[in-house]
C-alpha cells in the first residue's frame, strides 16, 4: 500500500513534508477541520444508514407519526455547527495573519513571472531561474508579472500568492529544512503553464552566501558566450527556443545564425539575414519581424529588461550553436 | 379529469413547429431536457479526454500512455469541459427541465405566468448553445471557464464568441427566474399559502431571486471584457490602466451566487424525495424553506473567498472568510432535517431514493471540504489545486448531478408516461456512486500533495501518478454507468410499462393528474392540502400505484 501511494517518498498521506515555519500551523488547522468534518460525516452517514436499515419498508407496517418540527432540536443543530465553524474561522484567520504580516528586515528576493518561466534576482544582482534561500532566515519575495497572472506556489512551504501584472505582491517564509523542493505556477497562464516550474534550494548557513558569491563571480568572469548560455536559461528563452534543432513555440537557435529567414513585417513577407542586428532587434522588439513558420508570436519584449552586455552575450551564444561544416 | 381520453401533452400536436414554438411548459421542459443532456454528453466527452491525457506525466521514462494531445489542445478541452458543464448543464439543468415541468403542476396551474417568455428563454438557451458550438469550430477557447484577465484579453482564441454565448445564456436564465417568481406569487391556487408550498417550489423561488439579481452582473462583466478585447477600453488590463483583480471581483460576484443557483434546486428535489420515499411528513418545513432563502441571500456576500491569494487585502479576506462560514449553516440545517424526516419512516430504496441517499453522502463530503477552503490558512495551500477540483465536483456532480438524476427518475413516469426497470436503475445508481468516489476522492489527495489544477503535465510531481490513474479509471466507470442508464431509459421509452398517475405516492399536485399529463394539466384546480401528509394515500397492489384511501377507485386517472 505505502509503496503504491505517494506517502512513500516523503511526508504524510495528505501532505509533502513540512519545509517552512508556516507549514506546521497550516497543517494543524487542516487536521483540526479534518477531525470535525470526519466526525460529522460519520455521524450523518451513520444515522442515515441506521435509519435505512431500521425503518426499511415492510408490508403492512406504515410510517409512524412523529412531530413535524422541534424548535429545540433545530436550534441545537444550528448553534453547535455555528460555534464549530466559528472556531475553524478563528484558527484559519490567526495562522493566515502570521503568513501575511511581513517580518522585520527579511532577506529580499525579487521575483518575476512570465510565460513560462521564473527569474529570481538577488541582492548582488545575480539572476537565476531557481530560487536559492538560506535556512532558518526570513525571506521575502517581492513579486511582479511581465504578462498575465501567475501564482507562486511552494507546496512544501504551504505558501502561495498571485503575481499580478501592474502591481507588486509579497510573500514571506522561513525555510526549516535543507533540501530541494518544487516551485510551481498555480494560476493558469496558457500553453506551458504546467511546465512553469522551478526548484527551491534551501542552503545551510554559509552555503547560501557561498552560492551567491560564486554565482556573481561566474557572471563577472564569464566569456560573452558563457554569459549568453546562462541568460538563455535565466531569461526564459529556453522555454520556447531549443538549441538542438527541434521546433518549439519559436524557432530553434541551432544553426540559425547566418541563415536567410522569411519574416513577416507589417503584413508583408520579406527575406532577412539572421545576423547580429536582426537578433538584437528580435530580442528588443520581437513582434516587429515574425519568422514565418509553425510558431506562435508570443514572445514578450525585452526592451528595458536586458543590458547591452547581455544582448551581446546572447548573440555570441547563438552564434556558437553552429554545427561544424 | 382529462377531457378527451388518451390525449396528453406529448401526442397533442405533431411536427417540428408544434414543438419548437409550443407555449406548453411541459414541452418546453422536454426540449430543454434533450438540449441539456446533449450538452452534458459533450462536456462528458471532454472530461474523458482530460482523464486519458492525465494517465501519465510527461517524463522520458514513462510509458507513453495517455499522451493523446498537445498542451494547447488540452487547455481548450478543459476550458470547454468547464464552460459547457457550467453554463449549459449545471446552471439551467434542474430549474429549466424539472422546474419548468413540475412547477405549474405543483401549483395546480395550467402553465407558468408568461408562457411566451418561457419559450423565449428556451430559444435564447438554444442561441447561446449555438455560440458555444461556433466557438469550438472557430478558434476555440483556452481561458478556463473563468475568463480571467489579462489572459482572456490577450489570448488568440475566440473569447468574444464564447462570452457573447455566455451573455445570451444569461438572459435565458434571468427570464426563467423572472417567470418563476411571478408564477409562484400569482398562480398559487386558493388555499395554497406560502407555507403549504412544496419545498421544491421554495427552492426554485430562492434560485430565481439569485438568477434575477446576480446574472445581470455577469452580463455586464462579459460586455466589459468584450469592450476591452475588441475596442481596447482599459478596464481590467494594467497596460491600459485597468486592474485585473477588479475582473475577479466582478466575475465572482455572479459566479459564486451561481453556485447556489445550481445547488438550491437540487436541495429542493432532495426534500421531496426524502419525504415521499420515507412516507413521512418533512421535518422542520419552515427551517428548510427559510434556509433556502438564507442561502440565496448570504450567497451574495462570500465571493471574495475565491481571491484569498489574489492580491485582495487581508482585511477583506478575513471578512469574506467569516461570511463564508455563515453560509454553511443553512446547508447543515437541511441535511439534519432530511435525516430527521427519515426517523421512524417507512423507507423504500427505489431508484430516486438511492440518488437521494447518494446525495447526502456525496454532498456531505462536498460541503465539509468547503470548510478547508473557507478557512484562510488552509486555503492558501489548497487554492487552485486538485483539492478545489475535487471539492466542487463533489458539490456539482455529487450534489447537483445526483439530484438531477434523482429528479429524472422521480418525474420520468410523469413526463414520459412510462416506467423504467427498477433493477437496472439501482445498479446504475450504485455504479455511479462507486465510480464517482473513485474518480474524485483521489483528487483531494492530489490537491493536498500540491498538484495544481489545469495542469497538462505533472512531471515535477510524478510520484502522484497512481492517484491520477485511479481517478481516470473512475471516469471510465462513470461512462459505463451512464451508458447503462441510457440503455434502460431508452428501453423504458419504447417498451416500458405504462406509468400510473401516482407511482411513488407523492402528495404534491403533479401526482393528481394523469401520466403523462393532458395538454392543459387540470380541467378544474385540484384540492389543495398539506403536500407532505401521506396518511390518506395507500398502495393499490392491482393498479401498482398509490390511491386515496377515502376515494379508492375514483382517483383522477379515471
Amino acid at each position: 500500500m505505502s509503496a503504491w501511494l505517494p506517502v512513500a517518498r516523503d511526508g504524510t498521506f495528505w501532505f509533502p513534508s513540512q519545509g517552512s515555519t508556516n507549514a506546521a500551523p497550516a497543517d494543524w488547522v487542516f487536521y483540526f477541520i479534518l477531525g470535525i468534518s470526519a466526525f460529522f460525516f460519520l455521524l450523518i452517514v451513520g444515522v442515515m444508514t441506521f435509519f435505512v436499515l431500521r425503518y426499511r419498508r415492510r408490508r403492512g407496517v406504515p410510517a409512524q407519526a412523529t412531530a413535524h418540527h422541534n424548535m429545540a432540536l433545530e436550534l441545537t443543530w444550528t448553534f453547535i455547527p455555528l460555534g464549530l465553524v466559528g472556531a475553524i474561522f478563528y484558527f484559519g484567520f490567526v495562522v493566515f495573519l502570521d503568513q501575511r504580516v511581513q517580518p522585520n528586515s527579511p532577506y529580499e528576493i525579487l521575483v518575476t513571472g512570465r510565460k513560462w518561466s521564473w527569474s529570481f534576482t538577488y541582492s548582488n544582482g545575480v539572476t537565476d531561474r531557481d530560487l536559492h534561500v538560506p535556512l532558518d532566515t526570513d525571506v521575502r519575495l517581492v513579486m511582479s508579472s511581465d504578462d498575465v497572472i501567475h501564482s507562486l506556489f511552494i507546496p512544501a512551504f504551504r505558501v502561495k500568492y498571485d503575481l499580478v501584472p501592474g502591481r507588486i505582491t509579497k510573500l514571506w517564509f522561513r525555510a526549516t529544512r535543507e533540501g530541494q523542493y518544487p516551485l510551481l505556477c498555480a494560476e493558469y497562464c496558457g500553453t506551458e503553464h504546467s511546465n512553469m516550474s522551478a526548484t527551491v534550494h534551501v542552503h545551510r548557513p554559509g552555503e547560501f552566501e557561498k552560492w551567491l558569491n560564486d554565482a556573481s563571480n561566474r557572471v563577472l568572469q564569464m566569456s560573452p558566450r558563457d554569459l549568453g548560455a546562462r541568460l538563455y536559461v535565466t531569461k526564459g528563452c529556453a522555454s520556447c527556443h531549443s538549441v538542438d534543432g527541434k521546433a518549439g513555440w519559436g524557432p530553434s537557435f541551432r544553426n540559425i545564425f547566418g541563415r536567410q529567414h522569411v519574416v513577416r513585417e507589417d503584413g508583408r513577407e520579406i527575406q532577412v539575414l539572421v545576423d547580429e542586428n536582426y537578433l538584437r532587434e528580435s530580442i528588443l522588439d520581437p513582434q516587429k519581424k515574425v519568422v514565418v513558420g509553425p510558431y506562435s508570436a508570443v514572445m514578450p519584449t525585452y526592451q528595458g529588461r536586458i543590458k547591452d552586455q547581455e544582448i551581446n552575450g546572447l548573440i555570441e551564444y547563438i552564434k556558437s550553436l553552429k554545427d561544424a561544416p | 379529469m382529462q377531457s378527451v381520453a388518451g390525449v396528453n401533452y406529448l401526442n397533442h400536436g405533431k411536427g417540428f413547429r408544434s414543438w419548437a414554438f409550443t407555449l406548453d411548459h411541459k414541452r418546453i421542459a422536454i426540449m430543454y431536457g434533450v438540449a441539456i443532456v446533449a450538452a452534458f454528453f459533450l462536456g462528458g466527452v471532454m472530461s474523458l479526454l482530460i482523464r486519458t491525457e492525465l494517465l501519465a506525466p510527461k517524463t522520458p521514462e514513462t510509458f507513453p500512455i495517455g499522451n493523446i494531445m498537445k498542451p494547447d489542445t488540452y487547455n481548450r478541452v478543459f476550458t470547454l469541459h468547464g464552460a459547457i458543464m457550467i453554463f449549459l448543464f449545471v446552471i439551467p439543468g434542474i430549474p429549466a427541465i424539472f422546474g419548468n415541468f413540475a412547477l405549474p403542476l405543483m401549483l395546480g396551474a395550467r402553465d407558468v405566468a408568461f408562457p411566451r417568455l418561457n419559450l423565449l428563454s428556451f430559444h435564447l438557451y438554444a442561441v447561446g448553445t449555438v455560440f458555444f458550438v461556433l466557438t469550438m469550430l472557430f478558434g476555440s477557447l483556452d481561458t478556463g471557464w473563468t475568463f480571467y484577465t489579462p489572459y482572456s484579453t490577450t489570448t488568440h482564441t475566440n473569447v468574444i464568441l464564447a462570452t457573447l454565448g455566455g451573455f445570451v445564456l444569461g438572459f435565458s436564465s434571468i427570464l426563467t427566474g423572472l417567470n418563476f417568481i411571478v408564477t409562484i406569487h400569482k398562480l398559487r391556487p386558493p388555499g395554497m399559502t406560502w407555507f403549504k408550498l412544496p419545498l421544491f417550489v421554495w427552492a426554485l423561488y430562492a434560485t430565481s431571486i439569485i438568477q434575477l439579481l446576480a446574472t445581470p452582473v455577469l452580463g455586464i462583466t462579459l460586455l466589459l471584457l468584450i469592450a476591452e478585447r475588441a475596442l481596447g477600453v482599459g478596464i481590467f488590463d494594467p497596460q491600459l490602466g485597468g486592474d485585473p483583480v477588479l475582473y475577479q471581483h466582478f466575475f465572482w460576484f455572479y459566479s459564486h451566487p451561481a453556485v447556489y443557483i445550481m445547488i438550491l434546486p437540487a436541495m429542493g428535489v432532495q426534500s421531496e424525495l426524502i419525504s415521499v420515499f420515507s412516507r413521512k411528513h418533512i421535518f422542520g418545513y419552515r427551517f428548510i424553506a427559510y434556509s433556502s432563502v438564507a442561502i440565496a441571500l448570504l450567497g451574495f456576500f462570500v465571493w471574495g473567498h475565491h481571491m484569498f491569494v489574489s492580491g485582495q487585502g487581508t482585511l477583506a479576506s478575513m471578512i469574506f472568510s467569516a461570511l463564508t462560514f455563515s453560509v454553511s449553516i443553512p446547508s447543515a440545517i437541511k441535511v439534519f432535517n432530511w435525516l430527521a424526516t427519515m426517523y421512524k419512516g417507512s423507507i423504500s430504496l427505489e431508484t430516486p431514493m438511492c440518488y437521494a441517499l447518494s446525495f447526502i453522502f456525496l454532498f456531505g463530503i462536498g460541503g465539509l471540504t468547503g470548510l478547508f477552503l473557507g478557512a484562510l490558512a488552509t486555503d492558501v495551500h489548497l487554492h487552485d489545486t486538485y483539492f478545489v477540483v475535487a471539492h466542487f465536483h463533489y458539490v456539482m456532480f455529487g450534489g447537483v448531478m445526483i439530484a438531477f438524476l434523482g429528479a429524472l427518475h422521480y418525474w420520468w413516469p410523469k413526463m414520459t408516461g412510462r416506467m423504467y426497470s427498477e433493477t437496472w436503475g439501482r445498479i446504475a445508481a450504485l455504479l455511479l456512486f462507486v465510480a464517482f468516489n473513485l474518480t474524485f476522492f483521489p483528487q483531494f489527495v492530489l490537491g493536498t500533495r500540491g498538484n495544481p489544477r489545469r495542469y497538462y503535465d505533472y512531471a515535477p510531481l510524478k510520484e502522484l501518478q497512481p492517484l491520477h490513474i485511479l481517478s481516470s479509471v473512475g471516469a471510465f466507470l462513470l461512462l459505463a454507468a451512464f451508458t447503462i442508464m441510457l440503455g434502460y431509459l431508452l428501453h423504458s421509452l419504447f417498451r416500458g410499462r405504462k406509468a400510473p398517475a401516482n407511482p411513488w405516492g407523492g402528495n404534491t399536485l403533479e401526482w393528481k393528474c394523469a401520466s403523462p399529463p393532458p395538454p392543459h394539466n387540470f380541467e378544474t384546480p385540484p384540492p389543495v392540502g398539506d403536500p407532505y401528509d401521506f396518511s390518506h394515500l395507500e398502495f393499490d397492489e392491482a393498479r401498482e400505484e398509490y390511491v386515496e384511501r377515502s376515494r379508492t377507485g375514483e382517483a383522477c386517472t379515471a
